[in-house]
């Protein structure tokens, strides 16, 4: 058997070893490339940026623990730039099982700001400074109810505790009391809330992805019908790269280049034995 | 110590998920249906949490939050409606569950309809309405109207409709593999969260 016929027919799990090894060394000797910012995230970034001192952003959570590796480090990157603005964030999901996400990612954040105040003035307080409103089922019948009165979907908050005893939510009722929507996608939700809360409302929006959703969104950024895209766990380095806080997203690069320069190397490896089988097969 | 705990649970359902790859097994399988069971048992205490207690049990039998009795008691309708879809479970009266779901593909067609024109198809036209002044809008506009051409199934491909076919052909396929990249992007992004949490939630390799 020549070196093409064991290429042919070399056992798969070779292939998951390879990758394995390929994105677990890069991790294990902590190995950083440059990251260079692209235009839909720099658009996504300034967005935020813009705004003025005090703005309120709602961020949605939609996504779950499947996305959590693509999706988590953008809210981080998010909520970083937003409390270092001052910005007021509210949160909430249309997926059920990625609230828990958005909660661990407000604490985490508002704990780094926290840890450094020093006065209440400087914290990040709930209530205050971010809300988490939790999830509602209704999906495209919410995003258009929202335009109209929060409280007809959210009574209270994740907590349970009245919008209208939370400071922040006081002069919160629509989309005229938000300046910028971030929604993390994973779904179809991203195209939902561009529809409905974009188009009828007028809702300036910001989409951060997965890459499986990335390529469905850039026609929307084409159009001018969202401010900015991050895409992917490439898109979230960038990000992180912006708010100058590396985290995972710029971690897990050099790991994400490996893996893709072998995959490319198997590519081409099977095709020229393909070819080459082919060509003996036939007189 | 709860942390320590969940962090090993976790590692070890990973590790037991991984196992697939070799070959099926049992504690491929053990995690699977833990996997789903879980899920299950979490989707129905957010349903409950979030969707009927806040939404049908408070504002309509313990009455908070509500101030007109009408926006009270109209939620009968939709608890009725709702029940309703219960009653396919009994075949005798499954036939009642067609009037809820018909509701639902009403009200789900109706906005469906709205946001295709209002969010999608709009304003995409006013995208593609460009001046021929730069290289990007000329591929732009020819992408569009050449994949156009191609769906475009009322004549015979053949003549300058078949040349606009096949260009709309290499933007398609060009379209397909931009989608299939990111989509090995994602996937490797993955396993690289997997392994990062791994090598440094669990066995702190480094921090």
């Amino acid at each position: 058997m020549n070196f093409f016929e064991k290429l042919v027919s070399l056992d798969r799990r070779f292939i998951y070893l390879s990758l394995g090894l390929a994105v677990i060394i890069p991790i294990v000797f902590k190995l950083v490339l440059p990251v260079r910012v692209s235009e839909p995230v720099r658009a996504a970034y300034e967005s935020i940026e813009r705004l003025t001192e005090g703005s309120t952003i709602m961020v949605s959570i939609d996504y779950d623990a499947s996305s959590e590796p693509e999706l988590q480090p953008m809210l981080l990157s998010v909520l970083r730039q937003c409390f270092a603005k001052r910005h007021k964030v509210v949160l909430l999901g249309q997926w059920p099982l990625g609230l828990p996400f958005g909660e661990i990612g407000l604490n985490a954040v508002s704990g780094e700001f926290n840890a450094r105040a020093s006065s209440n003035a400087d914290s990040i307080v709930y209530g205050r400074d971010y809300v988490n409103l939790g999830y509602r089922p209704g999906y495209r019948a919410l995003m258009v109810g929202l335009g109209r009165e929060f409280r007809d979907f959210f009574a209270a908050d994740y907590r349970g505790t009245p919008l209208d005893n939370l400071p922040l939510m006081r002069g919160v009722h629509n989309y005229n009391n938000i300046d910028l929507l971030v929604g993390l996608e994973a779904g179809q939700a991203g195209d939902e809330w561009i529809q409905y809360a974009g188009a009828r409302y007028g809702l300036n929006i910001v989409i951060g992805s997965t890459g499986v959703v990335a390529p469905d969104m850039f026609h929307y950024l084409q159009a001018k019908q969202i401010k900015g895209l991050v895409g992917g766990l490439q898109g979230a380095a960038e990000y992180e790269t912006l708010v100058k806080h590396p985290g995972t997203g710029t971690a897990g690069m050099v790991a994400q280049s490996t893996a893709h320069v072998l995959l490319l190397v198997f590519i081409i490896l099977g095709n020229i034995a393909y070819f080459v089988m082919k060509g003996r097969k036939q007189p | 110590m709860t942390s320590v705990i969940g962090t090993w649970i976790a590692a070890g359902l990973t590790l037991a998920i991984f196992s697939f790859l070799y070959r099926d097994n049992p504690a491929y399988k053990f995690a699977e249906h833990l996997y789903v069971g879980v899920s299950a048992a979490f989707a129905v205490l957010y349903t409950w949490a979030f969707d009927i207690w806040p939404m049908l049990v408070e504002p309509m039998i313990l009455g908070r939050g509500v101030a007109d009795p009408v926006d009270r008691w109209i939620l009968i309708v939709p608890a009725c409606f709702g029940l309703l879809m219960l009653a396919r479970w009994i075949p005798r009266v499954a036939w009642l569950s067609r009037w809820a779901i018909s509701l639902t593909v009403g009200i789900a067609a109706g906005l469906g309809i709205t946001g295709q024109i209002q969010g999608i198809l709009l304003p995409q036209i006013r995208g593609t309405l460009l001046p021929m002044n730069s290289i990007d809008n000329i591929i732009l506009v020819v992408g569009v109207i050449t994949t156009l051409v191609y769906f475009y199934f009322s004549v015979e491909h053949k003549g300058l409709v078949k040349a606009g076919a096949r260009i709309g052909v290499v933007f398609i396929m060009a379209s397909f593999g931009a989608s299939f990249g990111y989509t090995v992007m994602a996937r490797i992004s993955l396993l690289i969260g997997r392994l990062n949490f791994l090598v440094t939630d669990w066995l702190h390799l480094f921090r």
